[in-house]
């Protein structure tokens, strides 16, 4: 269970999916935020206003995904680092994910990482298809990964290999 | 363990000289201005003296001055805690044997 | 003898939100502490902080305490002395500071004691072995001083400061081995536990640590389960390489100079340990006295930067300085803070701390 391991169940995940029809054809924010805790930023860091502004600052994000471009601004501006991006189909055989990346060393583009599922397991290669730093961010990079279409939602975090 | 050069959000270059100073003896190298206790370990000095009765070793506990653990003698000085107390040229830090006797002062 | 209108004690975020609120509405404020740089422990919190726009969300605590002490520095009405102890507070009203060897005497018509809290320790066998060190200390360590605590990190508590400062150790290239956690469930944000999973630290709920060994220094630690009334299960002992045993099971409010002014002190469990009776605008049973930040009460730091806005505005309106600029300033500053409190305390994580002031108050 997410409160004695910290890790969200399938179910868990499921139910932030953004709906299964938007899904097939776009690249979409999840919010894998499953706690009532005082925090709002992701609703600001929206540029086409698809998370509601807070009536109460403890509750959950809520997501207008028709409005979502997975753009990715609000990554990078969750102080949980709770938010990704995700693409299902983006090639033939892979999905694409963006996370935030917060440690050293950051890889480039093109690299061949491994990809880590939420409990730090390697369950993939994953290829580093961009990265960004803007000042924007505040030192919290973007990694836009390529994965094997089946572990869209679950690749969450890499490994760089020495 | 060892200082960190690169670090993904803090940036620790600095402009503060390095500067010699001795530890029971042996001449180590810190960075002028920063707690002792940085230093020493930086160096891979952990133990900081031993306990009054048992002689257990000590090191630091809180590392901000609040906890007396990491009680130094300092230029001949007792109970300095070097958890806070900068480091400067020439230093000479021992460690201290039990609580350390103070100095008479003329 | 110094006599400023109003003192404050700690140049952390409550202290600094405190100096700047009074100083704002022209009262003349003295802003000490006792470290050569302001901040509090927001200058070692290289993550993003909660909270809302007016708490700075999503800003790095690092950052917030430029921001802050920068506020304090450009308001012409506060004077910040750093590197500056206060040694007591005497019968007569009188607080006494160190500063570079000499003495200063302070007589402020208004005190606002923002010390914050420090670390608790817990008591099992090696627990004075160096490489066991408070979890500010691993922090300070790190993030302040850049050098690494050690090549291997066993983390004794997984509320927000453990499962925080884990993830900075591993920003600062050191491995977590775990982190133990005596309650069956994770106490601190689930999203930074989910983090800290992601990078593969395992988290051991129902498990404390029985002993820490080594000869001169940390050399393990055996950790072992615990039932549900806390006591040790038989036969469930693993033994952790670690050369550190980072200890971040609480923090208590650091109340010497209340206790010292007299102020009416209570053991409140849920606020960390004894803090002083203090009514809606945070002053004390003693007149003139008033607190903020964790040393009313072991919390976040967006909670203490508005109870330092909060203190502030109040002390100020006391001594005449309520209508500021426009004729009724700090009224309107005063009812906006106690609603910036309830809302970052209305959510279940909030619980504890309601819970904690309504036993205080009742």
């Amino acid at each position: 269970m997410l409160s004695h391991t910290g890790i969200p169940t399938a179910e868990d995940i499921e139910a932030v999916l953004p709906p299964e029809e938007l899904r097939a054809s776009r690249r979409l924010a999840v919010f894998e935020c499953f706690q009532d805790i005082p925090c709002d930023p992701c609703a600001a860091a929206c540029p086409y206003g698809a998370i509601a502004s807070f009536d109460d600052i403890n509750d959950r994000p809520r997501v207008e995904a028709e409005k979502c471009i997975g753009c990715a601004k609000c990554v990078s501006q969750c102080p949980g680092l709770a938010i990704f991006v995700v693409e299902e189909h983006y090639s033939a055989q892979e999905a694409l994910v963006v996370i935030p990346y917060e440690y050293l060393p950051v890889p480039k583009r093109n690299d061949i990482v491994a990809g880590l599922d939420r409990e730090g397991v390697e369950v993939c290669r994953a290829r580093v298809v961009k990265v960004k730093n803007a000042v924007a961010q505040d030192r919290t990079r973007l990694l836009w990964l390529a994965v094997p279409s089946a572990l869209a939602h679950v690749v969450r975090n890499i490994r760089v290999e020495a | 363990m060892s200082r960190i050069t690169s670090h993904p959000v803090l940036d620790f270059s600095t402009d503060r000289r390095l500067v010699t100073f001795t530890f029971d003896g042996r001449e180590l190298e810190g960075f002028e201005g920063e707690p002792i206790a940085a230093a020493l370990h930086a160096a891979g000095v952990r133990v900081l003296g031993h306990s009054p009765v048992l002689h257990r070793p000590r090191g630091f506990y809180c590392a901000i001055g609040n906890c007396s653990s990491c009680l130094m003698m300092v230029d001949g000085e007792p109970n300095v805690r070097v958890c806070v107390e900068k480091l400067r040229e020439g230093m000479r830090v021992e460690t201290q044997e039990g609580r350390g006797e103070l100095r008479a002062h003329s | 003898m110094r006599t400023p209108e109003i003192l404050v004690v700690g140049a952390g975020p409550a202290g600094l939100s405190a100096a700047d609120a009074a100083g704002s509405l022209g009262a003349e404020v003295v802003l000490v502490d006792r470290s050569e740089a302001a901040g509090g422990q927001l200058v070692k919190q290289t993550h993003m902080f909660f909270g809302s726009k007016n708490q700075f969300a999503a800003t790095r605590g690092i950052d917030i305490a430029t921001k802050l002490t920068a506020q304090v520095v450009e308001n012409s009405r506060v004077e910040m002395l750093l590197g500056t102890t206060v040694l007591g507070y005497y019968p007569d009203g009188v607080i006494l500071a160190e500063r570079d060897g000499r003495l200063l005497k302070f007589e402020p018509q208004r005190l606002i004691v923002a010390t914050g809290a420090a670390e608790k320790s817990l008591p099992f066998p090696g627990n004075d072995l160096p490489g066991v060190y408070g979890a500010g200390a691993v922090q300070t360590l790190m993030n302040v001083h850049g050098v690494q605590p050690g090549d291997r990190v066993v983390m004794l508590g997984a509320g927000n400061i453990g499962l925080i400062v884990s993830y900075q150790l591993l920003q600062a290239g050191v491995p977590v081995a775990a982190i133990v956690e005596a309650a069956p469930t994770i106490g601190g944000y689930l999203v930074h536990a989910s983090k800290i999973r992601r990078a593969g630290v395992p988290i051991y709920t129902s498990h404390t640590v029985k002993k820490a060994y080594g000869a001169e220094a940390l050399e393990g630690v055996v950790i072992e389960a615990v039932d549900e009334h806390c006591q040790p299960v038989p036969g469930t002992e693993k033994d952790l390489a670690a050369d550190v045993l980072c200890v971040a099971v609480g923090l208590t409010p650091l109340t010497e100079l209340l206790f010292q002014a007299g102020c009416d002190m209570r053991y409140i469990s849920q606020l960390g340990g004894h803090v002083a009776w203090r009514n809606d605008d945070l002053e004390t049973s003693v007149p003139g006295i008033y607190v903020a930040g964790d040393v009313s009460g072991v919390e976040e730091a967006s909670s203490a930067m508005v109870e330092g806005n909060l203190a502030g505005v109040c002390a100020a309106a006391s001594l005449g300085y309520g209508g500021g600029r426009n004729g009724n300033e700090s009224e309107p500053l005063r009812l906006a803070y106690l609603e910036q409190l309830r809302e970052l305390r209305c959510g279940p994580m909030g619980a504890k701390t309601r819970d904690g002031i309504c036993s205080l108050t009742s």
